[in-house]
C-alpha cells in the first residue's frame, strides 16, 4: 500500500488506516534495539519544514527518518527566508530543488500542507500539523498507543467510546482523532463549553451524525467512556472571549481521578500534545496508571517511520527493516 | 455621424421594448428606435447588423474595484475599463478603497481623468463616506459629489459608529445620493476566511458567520427608516439579509440591494481543497442562502447584479487560505453567468436586462442604462449562441484571480458602443 502524501486522516479509508497502525506497531521494536537503525531509506532525503514551534513532533520526525537511514535536515520558521519576506511557496520550492523524497510540513494555516502538495512536484508531503485542521501522524500515533495498551488486556480498539474534553474547536489533534475513530467504528463524544465545542460539530461535519455527540456537561460526557482524551486549552482563548476566565473553565471541565473513577472506572487517559498541568487535568492523573502518556513518544517515532515507508515503497517488503 | 443597428432583438424593459427593432444613433445619443425596416438607411454613415443577436442597454455595474490610485500592480483604470467593455459593461462605479482613498475631489478627478484617457467604459466614482475609510470623520461629500462622485461608500469597511452613518445619510439627502453599505460587523467576522458552518469547522478555518452581515443590514435599515435616507446594500450574501431587505421595502424604506454572480452560482463547497480563488468578502454561503438570493433577485427584493470585481495579484492568492487576499474578478463573467441563468430557465431575459442595466442605473440615479430616445448611445450587442471558455488569454484584467478559468459559457457581449463610439466590434476592443 503506497501513498502519494499524508495530508489528513479524512483522506484515508479504514483499510489504509489499519494498515498504517499495524505497520507502525511492527516498527516499535526498531527503537528498542541497541543499534536503532535499519537501512530501508538509505540514500533518501527528508526535509522537515517547521514554520511553527514544536519539540516532540519535529524531533520525532527527525529520529524516525534517521532510524530508517534517510538523510534528514531540519528547517525551522525562525531560520527560513520567510523571515526575510520570502513566500512560503518560494521557500518550499527552493527546498524542493534539493530533491527531497519527503517534505514534512508544519504551518499555522489550515490547508498549508494541501497547498504545498498541490504546488510542488516530485515530492511526498507529510502534514505535521496545519493550523486547526489536522495532525494526521498524531492521530495515528494516538491510535497505536491505544491499540497497544488495550491489547495488553486482550481488548480491541474497535467498538469503543472516546470522550474528547477541551478546546476541540481549535484542535487539529482532535480532528485527526475524530476521523480515525470514525473509521474504527467508535463513538466519539466531544465535551466542552459551547464556545469551544460548537453545535456545528454534529451537523454533518464529519460525514454522519451517528457516531458523534457534543456535551456541555463533563459528567454526562464522561459517563461510561472507555477512553478520555484531554485537549489543551490555549491560554489566549480568554482574550478572544471563548472563556470568561481560566478559573471558570477549570471549575467546569477539570478532569480528576475522582470523576473518572466514579463515572468511567475502566477508562484510559490520553493527553496528546502539550498539556497545562492543573488546568485541564489533575497532575496525578497524568502520571497515574490510566495514562498513556509515557509511551507516546516511542509510538510517535514508530508511526512516523511507518508513514515515511508508505510514501516511498509499498511497505510490503519488510527485508530492509530487519 | 449616424449609426444604424439593424435587425437585432431589442430588449429594454425600461422603455418596454422586447421585439425586433432598429436603433438609430446620431453622434452620442439614441435618435430613434423603430420596428425593423422602418428607419431609412439613407444618410446613415455606418450599419451594424445585429441579426440573431440581442441589442440591450450597455450594462451598468455598481461595484467595481479599479485599484487606482495606489494599487496599480493589481489593476489600473485603463486595464479594467477594457475588461468592462469585454464583459458588456459601459458604465462602472468604482469603489473608493484606493490609496489615497477617494475622499477628496483630487482623487475623484484623477480617476475621471484616467477614465477619459482610456475612453472605453464610463467610470462613475463612488466617494468615501468617511475620511480614509476610517469611519470617524465624514468626507467632504458635497465636494466629492460636485467633482463627479455618484454615491458614497466605505466599501470593505463597515461604518461602526451609528451616528456617523446617520449624519452621512442626512448629508446625502441634500445631494439625493445613496450610501452603498458593506455590511459586516468585523467583531463577529474576526479573522474569518470562509462561511462559518460545519464545513469551516471541519476544514479548520475560522468562520465568517452570516450574522456579521445581518446585524449591520438590520441596523442600517433602521437608521434609513429614521432618517429617510437612501441606502444600498452591497453584495448581499445571506437569506436573513434578503428577508430584512424584503420587509424594509414593504415598509417603504428607501433601500436597494445588489448580489454578485458568484453568490448566485456557488456555495461554500467551492472552498473545499482550500481554493483561494473561492475566498471573498462576504464569503460564499450555504445552499439555503444561495436559494434565498435567487428568490430575492426574482421577486425584486434584490434590485441588481454587481460584479464586486476585485483584482488581486496572483502572488496574493498563491498562498495558504487564511493569508490569501479576499476577492475575485467579475467584469467578464457576470453577463455570461446571467445568460446561463436564462438558458436554465431561472430568470427571464426581461429580468436579466433589468438587473444588469435598468435597475443599477436607477439605484444610483445614473443617466444611463436604457435605450430610451435621447439617452446616451451606450449599447451592448449580445451573441447569445456563442460558446466559449473563459481563459487567461481572454481575460483582460491586469490580475487573474478568477475561479471561472476553464469554465464554459454560452453567450457573450460581441459589440459595445459608448456614447455612440464603437468600443468593441465582434469581440475586438477598438481603442482610440
Amino acid at each position: 500500500m503506497k501513498f502519494d502524501h499524508l495530508l489528513a486522516i479524512e483522506d484515508l479509508n479504514k483499510e489504509q488506516l489499519v494498515h498504517l497502525i499495524d505497520n507502525s506497531k511492527k516498527l516499535i521494536e526498531v527503537s528498542e534495539r541497541d543499534i536503532k537503525k535499519v537501512p530501508a531509506l538509505r540514500g533518501r532525503t527528508i526535509i522537515n519544514l517547521f514554520m511553527e514551534a514544536s519539540t516532540r513532533t519535529r524531533s520525532s520526525f527527525e529520529l524516525a527518518g534517521k532510524r530508517l537511514s534517510a538523510d534528514v535536515i531540519n528547517v525551522s520558521g525562525d531560520s527560513t527566508s520567510v523571515k526575510k519576506g520570502e513566500t512560503l511557496l518560494d521557500t518550499a520550492r527552493t527546498l524542493n530543488q534539493m530533491c527531497p523524497d519527503i517534505l514534512v510540513v508544519r504551518h499555522k494555516s489550515s490547508g498549508a500542507a494541501h497547498f504545498l502538495a498541490n504546488h510542488l512536484e516530485g515530492v511526498s508531503v507529510i502534514n505535521a500539523g496545519d493550523g486547526m485542521h489536522e495532525h494526521p501522524t498524531q492521530g495515528l500515533l494516538d491510535c497505536l498507543s491505544l491499540k497497544c495498551k488495550l491489547e495488553e488486556t486482550g481488548k480491541s480498539i474497535e467498538g469503543l467510546t472516546l470522550a474528547i474534553v477541551g478546546d476541540v474547536r481549535h484542535s487539529r489533534v482532535a480532528r485527526s482523532n475524530i476521523w480515525a475513530h470514525k473509521l474504527l467504528g467508535n463513538k466519539v463524544r466531544l465535551i466542552g463549553p459551547r464556545t469551544l465545542v460548537p453545535n456545528n460539530f454534529v451537523k454533518n461535519c464529519f460525514g454522519n451524525d451517528d457516531f458523534i455527540s457534543t456535551h456541555t456537561s463533563l459528567e454526562e460526557g464522561l459517563e461510561g467512556a472507555d477512553v478520555v482524551m484531554c485537549i489543551r486549552l490555549q491560554l489566549e482563548r480568554q482574550s478572544e472571549f471563548f472563556i470568561p476566565s481560566l478559573q471558570e473553565y477549570t471549575n467546569e471541565y477539570f478532569v480528576t481521578e475522582k470523576l473518572i473513577s466514579e463515572l468511567a472506572p475502566s477508562a484510559l487517559l490520553m493527553t496528546p500534545g502539550p498539556i497545562n498541568r492543573g488546568v485541564e487535568v489533575e497532575s496525578a492523573l497524568i502520571d497515574g496508571p490510566r495514562s498513556l502518556m509515557k509511551n507516546q513518544v516511542k509510538m510517535g517515532i514508530a508511526t512516523r517511520m511507518a508513514v515515511m515507508l508508505s510514501l516511498i515503497s509499498s511497505g510490503e517488503n519488510n527485508e530492509d527493516i530487519n | 455621424m449616424k449609426i444604424l443597428i439593424k435587425n437585432g432583438f431589442v430588449i429594454d424593459p425600461a422603455s418596454k421594448l422586447e421585439n425586433n427593432a432598429d436603433i438609430l444613433i446620431e453622434d452620442t445619443k439614441i435618435k430613434d428606435v423603430q420596428a425593423s425596416g422602418i428607419i431609412s438607411e439613407e444618410s446613415v454613415d455606418k450599419l451594424i447588423d445585429a441579426k440573431d443577436k440581442w441589442v440591450v442597454p450597455g450594462l451598468v455595474d455598481l461595484h467595481v474595484h479599479l485599484r487606482e490610485p495606489g494599487f496599480e500592480w493589481k489593476a489600473t483604470v485603463g486595464s479594467e475599463v477594457r475588461a468592462a467593455i469585454k464583459g458588456g459593461y459601459t458604465s462602472i462605479c468604482s469603489m473608493p478603497n484606493t490609496n489615497p482613498a477617494n475622499d477628496s475631489a483630487e482623487v475623484t478627478k484623477y480617476i475621471l481623468k484616467k477614465a477619459e484617457l482610456a475612453n472605453l467604459a464610463k467610470v462613475f466614482p463612488i466617494g468615501s463616506v468617511s475620511i480614509g475609510l476610517k469611519g470617524k470623520e465624514l468626507s467632504p461629500m458635497s465636494e466629492l459629489y460636485k467633482a463627479g462622485c455618484v454615491a458614497f461608500s466605505d466599501d470593505g469597511e463597515p461604518i461602526y459608529n451609528a451616528q456617523v452613518m446617520r449624519r452621512a445619510l442626512e448629508w446625502c439627502e441634500m445631494l439625493n445620493a445613496r450610501i452603498s453599505c458593506h455590511e459586516e460587523d468585523k467583531n463577529l467576522s474576526c479573522c474569518g476566511s470562509m462561511n462559518e458552518s460545519a464545513l469551516s469547522e471541519k476544514m479548520g478555518l475560522k468562520g465568517f458567520p452570516g450574522i456579521a452581515e445581518d446585524v449591520m443590514v438590520a441596523r442600517d435599515i433602521e437608521i434609513a427608516r429614521y432618517t429617510g435616507g437612501k441606502i444600498h446594500i452591497c453584495h448581499v450574501s445571506t437569506a436573513r439579509s434578503v428577508e430584512l431587505i424584503r420587509r424594509a421595502k414593504k415598509d417603504n424604506i428607501d433601500v436597494t440591494a445588489e448580489v454578485t454572480a458568484h453568490h448566485l452560482l456557488f456555495t461554500e463547497d467551492q472552498v473545499k481543497g482550500y481554493d483561494t480563488n473561492s475566498k471573498m468578502s462576504p464569503p460564499l454561503r450555504s445552499e439555503e442562502d444561495l436559494q434565498a438570493l435567487r428568490e430575492g433577485l426574482i421577486d425584486g427584493t434584490i434590485d441588481c447584479l454587481a460584479s464586486d470585481h476585485a483584482p488581486h495579484e496572483e502572488d496574493s492568492k498563491n498562498t495558504v487560505f487564511d493569508e490569501a487576499t479576499f476577492g475575485i474578478l467579475g467584469l467578464q463573467t457576470s453577463l455570461p453567468a446571467i445568460l446561463g441563468f436564462i438558458n436554465d430557465g431561472l430568470i427571464t431575459r426581461t429580468k436579466a436586462i433589468e438587473i444588469l442595466a435598468n435597475n443599477p442605473a436607477k439605484c444610483f440615479n445614473l443617466p444611463v442604462g436604457t435605450l430610451k430616445i435621447g439617452s446616451p448611445a451606450d449599447i451592448c450587442i449580445i451573441d447569445t449562441e456563442k460558446e466559449w471558455t473563459f481563459s487567461r488569454e481572454s481575460n483582460l484584467s491586469k490580475s487573474s484571480n478568477s475561479p471561472f478559468f476553464d469554465k464554459k459559457f454560452k453567450g457573450c457581449a460581441s459589440t459595445v458602443l459608448v456614447d455612440g463610439r464603437i468600443c468593441m466590434k465582434d469581440e475586438e476592443i477598438i481603442e482610440r
